[in-house]
């Protein structure tokens, strides 16, 4: 065979490098130049080294929003995966309400992050909100704006009301793959409810939810729109999270150094975990098989 | 282990059947004896697989009862039933190992953990799988999956009945051999009732002591496999079994003697009188010879040969018509015509076949 060689061809990878540079490459290298200057002003920059970065590992409002931000997801994670999982699993698996179903759990998805914000501040105001009336109602203290837990409270509902659909539409497409056979031998082998869950549907689902998990994880991690719109980082600095105080500090106090070195971290931070995350699923995966 | 009777059995998947047609299943009435190998044997949606899971309990029948040992069973779950039944995709937990599979359904039955030691390894030892015990099933090749299916349905000692739907499908041709001697050996040895769906008629006379043909929700004849050769009760069996398949000629029947159009008149082996509908002649190919002088002018097409005879392929009157001729018969271009055994001529009214007397 003879094969044409024409290293010419790599200029056909050049729209994509261009492409990368411009949406990817570019904008966070401007990032990474902020991280290591310092300016007094009329936009004249200086260089500052690691300055920022070790700043920031010493900076207890720092440590403080990560270990909100990491309270945060862990919460979210651990109410919205189960009952994802138990919501597919009592989903109708055919017919006319499977349909109404999917599109009913579709529905918080589809709403815009401010509106849904919107949405839960007003619902859950004591003067005008149906929540918070109704909870006054009933003799309960609630009040998002001045209660530390109850902002909290507000915010994981608030989550878990727009999110839960994701997992539970992705198990359920887990649970629909698995074929009718399984569920016959299970009957004959006399399984019980439990052990059909433990050993074929959720091996089934595994694939899908290690992508479940590895989304919430990453969204739970950068939000930002809802709880800014809820209850604005407070009462205090009760609900201000990484992306919250990150724009604070870039925005508010317009300090552009630390405010990049922030945000180098936190992009780390999620890349470190979700690769790791991703790594021990696929090598636990690996184990299962042949040995 | 147990008998089971079906009592006017009838199955529809519509809520509201209304004729015949509507039934998946149309009735039935059958007692399957206890220790015996049955090989259920249908082309696609015929209903095999629906009167496998009947008896099963998967699928509860429109109509009548199902008895195990004269105990009814309709309403009782599969999991009363205590039935094996290996799918036609291998069906195991992915998750746990292969002992652990071989030993699951003992331990939903609650049995002490060393009887359940002692009967997975017995098992194991009769399946060959004694080597792959530790190793999780996942990963494993189809044939070895489907050993685990099979073995889960044996690691039980007490099952009423084996059901098998087709399992072999999905295994490689020289594996499946030695499977279904397996098989035979294991129902010659513990001696379970075996009910073996397929759609390949090679398994099913190799496997079954006895065979049950259906046809469009029907069962059209139960019998050895030597009677559904020799004596087909209806057309359908006639050209199922057989390779190739028995050949049907419309006639006219008068007395011993059948006129088919044209062609000509042939002898019968017994006497029919009075009979209605439409009339067909059945021959296997296997009685049918050339001849140069007797019988039948036909047209010669091809000829295949397919190593332990050869196949004739030839036109009666316009109608294709199958000859088996033996190795070392020699066929010359003289040899135009087909004469049929007298005695392995059937007549069929509307399908079925039809009793004569004798002459």
């Amino acid at each position: 065979m003879n094969k044409p060689i024409n290293n010419r061809a790599w200029f056909l990878v050049l729209p994509v490098l261009v492409l990368v540079a411009f949406s990817a490459v570019i904008p966070l290298m401007t990032v990474v130049n902020y991280s290591v200057q310092d300016t007094f002003g009329d936009n004249e920059f200086f260089w500052n080294g690691i300055y920022w970065f070790d700043d920031l590992l010493h900076s207890e409002r720092m440590w403080n929003a990560l270990g909100r931000q990491i309270l945060f997801s862990a919460i979210v994670l651990l109410i919205e995966v189960p009952l994802g999982i138990f919501i597919a699993l009592h989903m109708p698996k055919k017919g006319f309400w499977s349909s109404v179903c999917l599109v009913l759990m579709a529905l918080p998805l589809l709403i815009p992050f401010n509106v849904v914000g919107t949405i839960w501040q007003i619902f859950g105001r004591v003067d005008i909100g149906l929540l918070g009336r109704a909870l006054a109602g009933l003799g309960l203290d609630f009040n998002y704006t001045q209660d530390v837990i109850d902002a909290w409270v507000i915010i994981v509902v608030m989550d878990v009301w727009h999110w839960t659909s994701l997992i539970a539409l992705l198990a359920y497409a887990g649970l629909r793959s698995i074929p009718d056979a399984y569920y016959q031998a299970a009957k004959i082998d006399q399984a019980s409810r439990w052990a059909v869950f433990r050993y074929i549907e959720l091996p089934k689902m595994r694939g899908v939810l290690v992508i479940a998990v590895l989304l919430r994880f990453m969204d739970s991690f950068m939000i930002y729109t809802e709880p800014f719109v809820v209850t604005g980082g407070g009462p205090g600095n009760a609900t201000t999270f990484l992306s919250i105080d990150l724009v604070k500090m870039a925005l508010g106090q317009f300090d552009l150094g630390p405010a990049a070195a922030f945000s180098i971290m936190y992009f780390l931070i999620i890349l470190l975990v979700s690769w790791a995350f991703y790594t021990v699923m696929t090598n636990l995966d690996r184990e299962e098989g042949p040995q | 282990m147990a008998q089971i009777t079906l009592q006017n059995l009838a199955h529809s998947y519509l809520p509201n059947p209304k004729g015949e047609d509507d039934y998946a299943l149309k009735q039935l009435d059958h007692d399957w004896t206890d220790g015996e190998a049955y090989a259920l044997l249908g082309g696609s949606g015929c209903g095999k697989t629906t009167l496998l899971n009947i008896i099963s309990g998967l699928i509860r029948p429109s109509r009548g009862r199902i008895l195990f040992d004269g105990r009814d069973v309709t309403d009782a779950p599969t999991a009363q039933r205590n039935i094996a039944q290996v799918f036609q995709f291998p069906v195991v937990y992915d998750t746990l190992t292969v002992r652990d599979n071989l030993a699951f359904p003992l331990r939903n039955r609650g049995l002490p953990a060393a009887q359940v030691a002692q009967r997975v390894q017995a098992v194991a030892r009769m399946l060959g799988l004694e080597e792959m015990l530790p190793r999780r099933a996942r990963g494993l090749t189809a044939d070895a999956k489907q050993k685990i299916s099979l073995g889960r349905g044996m690691v039980r000692q007490d099952v009423n009945a084996i059901l098998f739907d087709e399992p072999l499908t999905v295994i490689d041709p020289h594996m499946k051999w030695e499977l279904r001697t397996q098989l035979k050996a294991l129902h010659r040895e513990f001696g379970h009732t075996m009910i073996y769906v397929t759609h390949d008629q090679t398994e099913a006379l190799t496997f079954a002591s006895r065979v049950v043909v259906m046809h469009e929700g029907r069962v059209v004849q139960i019998g050895t496999p030597q009677e559904l050769f020799e004596r087909p009760a209806h057309t359908f069996v006639g050209y199922f079994i057989g390779s190739p398949g028995m050949n049907l000629l419309p006639a006219r029947v008068e007395g011993d003697r059948a006129h088919i159009d044209e062609s000509g008149t042939i002898a019968l082996g017994r006497g029919y009188g009075g009979l209605g509908g439409r009339i067909e002649i059945g021959v296997r190919p296997e009685f049918a010879r050339l001849s140069a002088h007797e019988g039948l002018p036909v047209v010669i097409r091809r000829i295949e040969d397919v190593g332990r005879h050869r196949i004739v392929r030839a036109d009666l009157g316009g109608r294709p018509i199958n000859i088996v001729a033996s190795e070392d018969e020699p066929i010359g271009p003289d040899m135009t015509r087909v004469v049929f055994d007298p005695a392995h001529v059937g007549v069929y009214a509307d399908g079925w076949r039809v009793e004569g007397s004798p002459r």
